[in-house]
C-alpha cells in the first residue's frame, strides 16, 4: 500500500529551507512513500519551484495568501488540515517553525504527532529520543491513525535536487485574524548557519563577557566555522539567543564540533550528540564534557585559544 | 474575574541522569527525585507576576496525573498560586488528551490567559500547548521570552531559530514559555505552610468529559549510542595536528 506522504516545506519567501530536504529524506524512508510538498507562501512561485525539484518529490502544492507573507502556525495549521484528508502522514521539520506547527495541525486533525522522529523503522513505527537525548524510544501509531510528526533535522542528510514535479495550487481556507506578525530581528550574518555549518566554534560561561567571546568570532572565522553558545553563555548576554547549542537551543550535526569553556551538561550535550568529532577545551579535568570528546585538552581557554588562532594562521 | 491558568507537570528532575530499566520496559523512576517541569516553573513565575502587575487576579495552576502529583502542586501554591486543580487519573495520557483536559478547564475557568512550558523534560512532546490553542480555536504564541499584556491583546516575543520574532495576539490565547522569559522564585518555607490553607481541587477525566484513547504505544526503551573513547592532547599545536590527522583541518 502507498504511503501518502504531505512535507509541510519551511521557507522565508524566497529560499526553500534546507530542512525540507531533510523531511523529504526522513519521508522517502517510509516504505512506498509518494511524497507531496505544500507550500504557504504570500507569493509561492519561487519555493514551489524549488521544493519541485527535490529529489523524491512527486507533487508540489501551494496555497497563497497574504496572511502567509510570514510563517503564523495559526493561519498555516487549517491550510495544511484541509489539504490532510488524503494523507497518511503529514510531516515538517523540528525546527522553531516545525515545533510550532505541527501539533497545532495535528490537534486540528484529532490525530497524534510523533515529535523529532529520528528513524523510521515502519510507516507507523518510529524512534525518538527523550529525555534530552538519554533514551530513544521506539513508538508505534495505532489504529490506522494519521500520524503527524516532526522530523528531527540533524538524523537526516538533505537529499539533492533533479526532480521535475509538477505544481498544484489550492485555494486557501480564510486564516483567523487573531494572530498578527510585529515584526523579527532577524539575525542575517555572512557567517556560516550553525544548523549547517560543517565546523562549529562553541563557548560557554567560562568566556565570561561579550568581548571575550569575539575571540570565538575570530578563530571561527579561521575555520569557516559557525558559532555556536551554552545556555549559560546566552543567559549571560555574551552570545545571542539564536547560537544556543542543546535541548531548548539548536541540535545539530557538524563534522567538527569545538566546545570551549562548556562543562557539558546533559543538555548541552543532547545538541551535539550526532557530531562527528568534538573536540573539548576546559581547564577542568573532570568536566563531563570530557566523557564525550573524541579529543580533550586540559587547559585555560584565555591562553589556547590565541595560540591556536596563531598556529592556524 | 481575570484569571492566568497555568498547566504544570511532574517530571525527573532535570539534575537525574535517567537510567533506562535492564528489560528495555522503560525509564527508572522509583526512587528518582520528581520536581516541576523546569518549563512549567516559569510559566508559574510569569503568571505571578502578572498578578502582581495587577493585570491578573487570580493564578490557577492544574496537572493532569496520579496522586503521586499532590506535592508538586503544593509546590506551586507555595511559590504564589492561589488555587489548584488536579484532574487525577492513573493512565498516562498522550498531549493529545491533556490538551483536552485543558480545553475543558479553560470552559470551566474562563482564563484571558493559559501558560504552560514549552516542553517537558521528560517526554520532550512539545506539543500541549499548540494542541490546546488549536482545540480552544485561540491564538497560540510559542517559545516566549516576554509577555507583555495589554487591553485584549498580547505582544508575544518568541525565541526562534533565526534569532527573535514578535507577534500580537488577542486574548484569550494559549503562551508557551521558553527558559528566559523569567527566573523563577524560590520558595520560602512559611509559604509551604500558608499553602496547606489554599483551595485544591480533585477532579475526574469523566466529570470533565475527557475519554482519552492511546493512538501511540512505545514498544522499547534504548539507552543512546555511546560515543568511542577519545584521546587527550597536551597543548594547541598537538590539538591542531590531531584535526589535520583526521582531516579536519
Ligand atoms: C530545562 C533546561 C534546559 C536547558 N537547555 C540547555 C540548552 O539547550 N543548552 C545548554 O547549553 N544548556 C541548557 N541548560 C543549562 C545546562 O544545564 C547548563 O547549566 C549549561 O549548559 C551550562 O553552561 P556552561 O557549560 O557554559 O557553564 P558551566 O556549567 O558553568 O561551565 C563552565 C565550564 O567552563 C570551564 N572553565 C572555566 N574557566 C575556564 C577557563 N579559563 N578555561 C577553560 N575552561 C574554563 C569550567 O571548568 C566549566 O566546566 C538547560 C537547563 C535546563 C534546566
Amino acid at each position: 500500500m502507498s504511503q501518502n506522504i504531505l512535507i509541510v516545506a519551511e521557507h522565508d519567501g524566497r529560499t526553500l529551507s534546507v530542512a525540507t530536504a531533510k523531511c523529504v529524506a526522513c519521508a522517502a524512508t517510509i516504505p512506498d512513500a509518494h511524497i507531496t510538498v505544500a507550500v504557504c507562501a504570500a507569493d509561492a512561485a519561487a519555493v514551489a519551484a524549488q521544493a519541485a525539484a527535490v529529489s523524491g518529490v512527486h507533487r508540489v502544492v501551494t496555497v497563497e495568501h497574504p496572511m502567509h507573507e510570514h510563517p503564523l502556525a495559526a493561519a498555516i495549521a487549517p491550510q495544511i488540515a484541509a489539504l490532510a484528508g488524503p494523507y497518511s502522514h503529514v510531516l515538517g521539520p523540528s525546527s522553531t517553525f516545525g515545533k510550532d506547527l505541527m501539533p497545532r495541525i495535528a490537534a486540528l486533525l484529532e490525530t497524534v504527532q510523533v515529535s523529532d522522529i529520528m528513524a523510521v523503522e515502519s510507516a507507523t513505527r518510529f524512534r525518538r529520543p527523550i529525555y534530552a537525548g538519554n533514551a530513544i524510544i521506539t513508538v508505534e501509531v495505532l489504529d490506522g491513525a494519521k500520524v503527524v510528526g516532526t522530523v528531527r533535522t540533524a538524523s537526516f542528510q538533505a537529499v539533492g535536487t533533479g526532480a521535475q514535479a509538477p505544481i498544484e495550487a489550492a485555494s486557501p481556507v480564510a486564516p483567523p485574524t487573531h494572530t498578527r506578525f510585529v515584526s523579527v530581528s532577524a539575525a542575517r550574518s555572512d557567517r556560516p548557519d550553525l544548523q549547517s555549518a560543517g565546523t562549529v566554534v562553541s563557548g560557554g560561561r567560562a568566556l565570561g563577557s561579550a568581548e571575550s567571546f569575539q575571540m570565538l568570532y575570530r578563530l571561527a572565522d579561521k575555520l569557516h566555522a559557525a558559532v555556536g553558545a551554552s545556555r549559560a553563555a546566552v543567559d549571560a548576554g555574551y552570545a545571542p539567543n539564536e547560537l544556543q547549542v542543546g535541548q531548548t537551543g539548536k541540535i545539530i550535526a557538524p563534522q567538527l564540533y569545538i566546545a570551549i569553556g562548556i562543562s557539558g551538561a546533559i543538555q548541552h550535550l543532547t545538541g551535539i550528540k550526532d557530531a562527528r568529532t568534538i573536540v573539548a577545551i576546559n581547564k577542568d579535568p573532570e568536566a563531563p564534557i570530557f566523557e564525550v570528546a573524541d579529543i580533550g585538552l586540559v587547559g585555560d581557554l584565555f591562553e589556547i585559544v590565541p595560540q591556536l588562532e596563531q598556529l592556524i594562521g | 474575574m481575570k484569571r492566568i491558568l497555568v498547566g504544570i507537570k511532574r517530571v525527573v528532575d532535570y539534575n537525574v541522569r535517567i537510567r533506562i530499566k535492564p528489560d528495555g520496559s522503560g525509564v527508572v523512576t522509583e526512587g528518582v527525585k520528581m520536581s516541576v517541569n523546569p518549563f512549567d516553573e516559569i510559566a508559574l513565575e510569569e503568571a505571578l507576576r502578572i498578578k502582581e502587575r495587577g493585570a491578573a487576579e487570580e493564578v490557577i495552576v492544574a496537572t493532569v496525573g496520579p496522586a503521586d502529583c499532590q506535592p508538586q502542586l503544593r509546590t506551586c501554591l507555595a511559590m504564589g498560586a492561589d488555587r489548584a486543580l488536579h484532574v487525577q487519573t492513573d493512565t498516562p495520557l498522550e498531549p493529545l488528551a491533556i490538551a483536552r483536559v485543558l480545553r475543558a478547564l479553560t470552559e470551566r475557568e474562563q482564563p484571558f490567559l493559559v501558560l504552560l512550558g514549552k516542553q517537558a523534560i521528560d517526554d520532550d512532546h512539545g506539543q500541549t500547548g499548540q494542541m490546546l490553542a488549536a482545540l480552544w480555536e485561540r491564538p497560540q504564541a510559542t517559545f516566549a521570552s516576554k509577555v507583555e499584556l495589554s487591553e485584549g491583546k498580547a505582544r508575544v516575543t518568541r525565541e526562534i531559530d533565526t534569532g527573535l520574532e514578535t507577534i500580537e495576539v488577542d486574548l484569550p490565547a494559549v503562551v508557551t514559555v521558553d527558559l528566559r522569559l523569567n527566573e523563577p522564585r524560590y520558595v520560602k518555607l512559611p509559604d509551604i505552610m500558608k499553602a496547606k490553607k489554599k483551595p485544591f481541587e480533585t477532579l475526574t477525566l469523566e466529570a470533565l468529559g475527557v475519554a482519552p484513547r492511546a493512538q501511540l504505544k512505545t514498544v522499547r526503551y534504548a539507552p543512546p549510542a555511546q560515543r568511542q573513547k577519545g584521546v587527550r592532547v597536551n597543548d594547541a599545536a598537538e590539538l591542531i595536528g590531531a584535526l589535520k590527522q583526521k582531516g579536519l583541518l
